[in-house]
């Protein structure tokens, strides 16, 4: 059970906060509801060049990290196609820091050119040393475009292409940060060594007067639902021939979720897993394969994906993980797979939750997500599932016409 | 109005005041130091609030001890690959049945096992982890998917420029037949035979070598319950006086490399490295801090200027290898190809200006509290204490090595840091390679 207080100020910042005063840190998060779906199609990864630029100096002052490390801190964001996070953990004495450095960024950016063309370049060498100087990494840009036709998780977070990233210019950068950036739009959660009242006083003194902004209101277009099997053939100097599947699932706050979660469980996660056991232990066809989902808060995808024993050929591999989903899709899981799926969901919500910057984080979530309290009803949710919702949630999902798939073949 | 007053009051150009890292009294909590009845050593740490675990038990059974290339790391992922009574499946679905991670990892010294569980089913797995060091099997089938799998693997990270670097710089560092050198070619897997691993692992798991970690919110018998399982095996404590392999370390003679690797590549991976000498040594934890103003953070020299700066780089560092008997100062970045030369070019510029110019008090200062804040973050949570420890006892060094290291962050000049920087910083003494 993860207690919180949570109130708002005047311009609309949301505030949670989580006491726990066994730690001497401290843990300010700040979450800003935008991520790449909310960029503009011809001009992708824009989110996430943004979160460069809040590091390159705000209106009052100009370096960001010289005094977060003065104060003994360290700081770090990441940006998703839902949101953007940032999160300082510093020692809970210096936290007024963490206020004044959160708070002038958010107030206003300095907006430099030079901050803009050193982190294009930073991004672009980000780009190759993730998408394009890896083998296969190419194959997300390839398979978000071939699940998605109307909703902009057909992009991936750093853009589509290089060339977006090289021709941001600074009134997009200006426009960005006063439409996303403003208090209505982001979540403040403070975590650790620190009181309620602490944060309320801080919260009023360093954001309080910072103007609230027009609250921004989504609306993406919503993916169609799928009708027909899709397939992608692709041919590529990589060394070994690798299958990629995936199927639309429920959105984030969907009970489906819970459902669909579960079933990546018994399908792909760990050596006991049926895709493991079945595909690479007895029929020795893959040397290595998973299932996950994308767990975006949009409705996601479930993933299979694996790589091929040399001399297995595509379609034969691509056949038995149709024929796993089809055991799957025939009769119920047996009570000891679910309990098993079950207690590992368990294990892994009590060890993330053991760090105080990833309770933090999950605050923020959850409060974007719309119920701050679904933090504590997680477990209950995944304990109630049913072997016979697993059943028929396998059914709709694994239906061959809501198939992606993609053939990735090694150019030799 | 009060409230309004002191708004309109606010100076944003001002930095709140800070407490200084100097002030801070940083303490590792102790363990505590329990003997099985076979003299097997339990270091025990019983911190935080969760009602969750770890158990790691450590084993002298890295590369360093095998006389096969590859035996020790297929050994130990092999472990819970089949027991005489139980087959892999079994095995694997009877830790995630109760929610638990059994992790194994190779290093060059050791080789681990360690199991993350929740307290209330900790009594059901500990006597599993026992059957896996005193009963493994490693059937033939197994071992021969693990070839195959690992053989796919290695082509696959062959294929990667920063893969292929890390394993070319250790060779030039310490040759390729040292065991912080050597490593795997595809053709290396062909040689594994069962009897090699069955051999190996008697050796150094069953009748081994071992220590055991045990860290969390701890349940009152876990030692009781480590007894039951551990207590009456044929593992044995560290023996006094007998010290681990210290193979020769020859360094290649050759100190620049250019490695063409992938005709498509559009990134260089950069290595720049020397020897250095390992923690028993006076100065290790001296060039930590020197480190740390060089590349050890995103607030550092090398940061500031190669990703900050020029924009060539995702990121820059420098660190101390985590080696027992020899360590290296390693810099590594993933730059652009045609930017390779000029951020090579950057690096030695920086290793410059430690050796001529004196660090200033404001850097200086920024970089001990960015080190205390980072120690007061990482002694936060029962695994992260646990796994100090662990570095601390596998490297035959005690408390005080932790004491000393905050002093020398809290207390060490600018005039210390330049002879330092003078001493290991110069150009001629590293290795550098670029593979594209």
């Amino acid at each position: 059970m993860i207690k919180y207080d949570r109130f708002e100020l005047a311009n609309g910042l949301r505030v949670l906060v989580h006491e726990d005063a066994s730690t001497p840190m401290v843990v300010v998060n700040v979450l800003y509801d935008v991520g790449a779906r909310d960029e503009d199609p011809k001009r992708t990864g824009f989110a996430h060049l943004f979160e460069h630029l809040m590091f390159g100096g705000s209106v009052h002052i100009e370096d960001f990290e010289t005094p977060l490390q003065l104060a003994g801190g360290e700081n770090n964001a990441y940006t998703t196609n839902d949101f953007t996070n940032y999160y300082i953990q510093l020692p809970a004495e210096n936290i007024e820091t963490a206020f004044w450095l959160e708070s002038d960024r958010m107030l206003s950016l300095a907006f430099s050119e030079k901050s803009l063309e050193v982190q294009r370049k930073v991004v672009m060498e980000e780009f190759k040393e993730h998408y394009i100087n890896k083998p296969y990494g190419d194959v997300w840009f390839k398979m978000r475009e071939l699940a998605y036709k109307q909703h902009p998780y057909r992009w991936m977070t750093i853009g589509s292409k290089l060339s977006h990233i090289e021709e941001a210019k600074l009134e997009d950068v200006k426009e960005f940060f006063f439409k996303y950036y403003r208090p209505a739009n982001a979540i403040l959660v403070v975590a650790g060594k620190v009181t309620t009242d602490q944060v309320r006083a801080l919260a009023e003194k360093w954001f309080g007067d910072i103007p609230s902004g027009v609250k921004y209101v989504r609306r993406l277009p919503n993916e169609p639902k799928q009708h027909e099997a899709r397939k992608l053939t692709v041919k590529a100097p990589v060394p070994l021939d690798a299958l990629y599947k995936c199927y639309p699932m429920a959105a984030r706050v969907d009970p489906g979720y819970y459902v669909a979660d579960l079933l990546t469980e018994v399908l792909g996660s760990g050596a006991s897993s049926r895709l493991h056991q079945s595909l690479i232990k007895e029929k020795k066809l893959f040397s290595q394969i998973e299932c996950y989902h994308t767990g975006s808060n949009d409705p996601g995808l479930v993933v299979i994906e694996g790589k091929l024993i040399k001399g297995v050929s595509m379609e034969a591999a691509d056949q038995a993980v149709e024929e796993e989903l089809e055991k799957l899709k025939a009769a119920p899981i047996a009570e000891k797979e679910l309990t098993k799926v079950k207690n590992k969901t368990e294990s892994a919500i009590v060890f993330e939750d053991m760090s105080v910057m990833n309770r933090a984080n999950s605050l923020a979530i959850y409060e974007l997500l719309g119920d701050v309290n679904m933090m504590n009803t997680e477990l209950q949710k995944y304990q109630a599932v049913t072997a016979d919702e697993m059943l028929e949630a396998s059914r709709s999902i694994f239906d061959p016409l809501n198939s992606n798939t993609l053939y990735y073949y090694s150019e030799k | 109005m009060g409230v309004q007053t002191i708004k309109s009051i606010l100076d944003r150009t001002i930095a709140p005041p800070i407490k200084d890292a100097i002030e801070f009294d940083l303490t590792l909590p102790p363990y505590r130091r329990h003997v099985l009845s076979n003299g097997i050593e339990v270091y025990a740490i019983d911190l935080g609030n969760v009602e969750a675990m770890m158990v790691t038990w450590i084993f002298y059974a890295g590369n360093s001890f095998e006389k096969k290339k590859g035996v020790a790391a297929a050994v130990n992922s092999l472990l819970k690959n089949g027991t005489s009574k139980r087959k892999a499946f079994d095995i694997n679905e009877h830790f995630e049945y109760y929610g638990a991670y059994l992790n194994r990892a190779a290093h060059h010294e050791t080789a681990e096992m360690t199991l993350h569980c929740l307290n209330k089913h900790v009594g059901e797995l500990l006597p599993v982890v026992a059957e896996l060091v005193t009963d493994s099997v490693f059937p033939v089938e197994e071992l021969d998917i693990y070839k195959k799998n690992a053989q796919q693997r290695l082509q696959v990270s062959l294929k990667k420029s920063d893969f292929v670097a890390t394993r070319l710089i250790d060779a030039y560092l310490y040759g390729p037949e040292h065991p912080y050198g050597r490593y795997m070619q595809l053709e290396d897997y062909q040689q594994l035979e069962r009897e090699d691993l069955l051999a190996f692992y008697h050796q150094y798991y069953q009748e081994g070598t071992c220590r055991i970690l045990v860290a969390g919110k701890l349940p009152e018998d876990i030692i009781p319950r480590l007894e039951a399982s551990f207590g009456s095996l044929t593992i044995h404590a560290p023996q006094k006086g007998v010290s681990l392999p210290a193979p020769a370390i020859i360094p290649a003679a050759e100190k620049r490399y250019q490695i063409a690797n992938d005709p498509n590549g559009v990134q260089g991976s950069i290595r720049i490295a020397r020897n250095f000498p390992n923690r028993h040594h006076p100065d290790f934890q001296r060039v930590q801090v020197l480190n740390n103003v060089f590349g050890g953070f995103f607030g550092s020299r090398l940061m500031a200027n190669i990703r900050e700066d020029k924009g060539y780089t995702y990121g820059i560092y420098s660190y101390l290898v985590n080696n027992m008997q020899e360590s290296a100062l390693m810099i590594s970045t993933e730059a652009g190809k045609e930017v390779c030369a000029p951020a090579i070019t950057e690096v030695y510029k920086e290793m410059d200006l430690l050796r001529e110019e004196l660090i200033d008090e404001e850097e200086l200062q920024m970089a001990r509290n960015f080190a205390i804040g980072t120690i007061l973050g990482d002694l936060d949570g029962p695994f992260q204490v646990a796994s100090r420890w662990k570095n601390i006892l596998l490297n035959g060094l005690d408390g005080d090595y932790f004491k000393e290291g905050v002093r020398i962050i809290k207390t060490i000049g600018p005039e210390e840091l330049r002879e330092l920087a003078r001493k290991y910083l110069r150009p001629e003494e590293f290795f550098e390679l670029v593979v594209v």
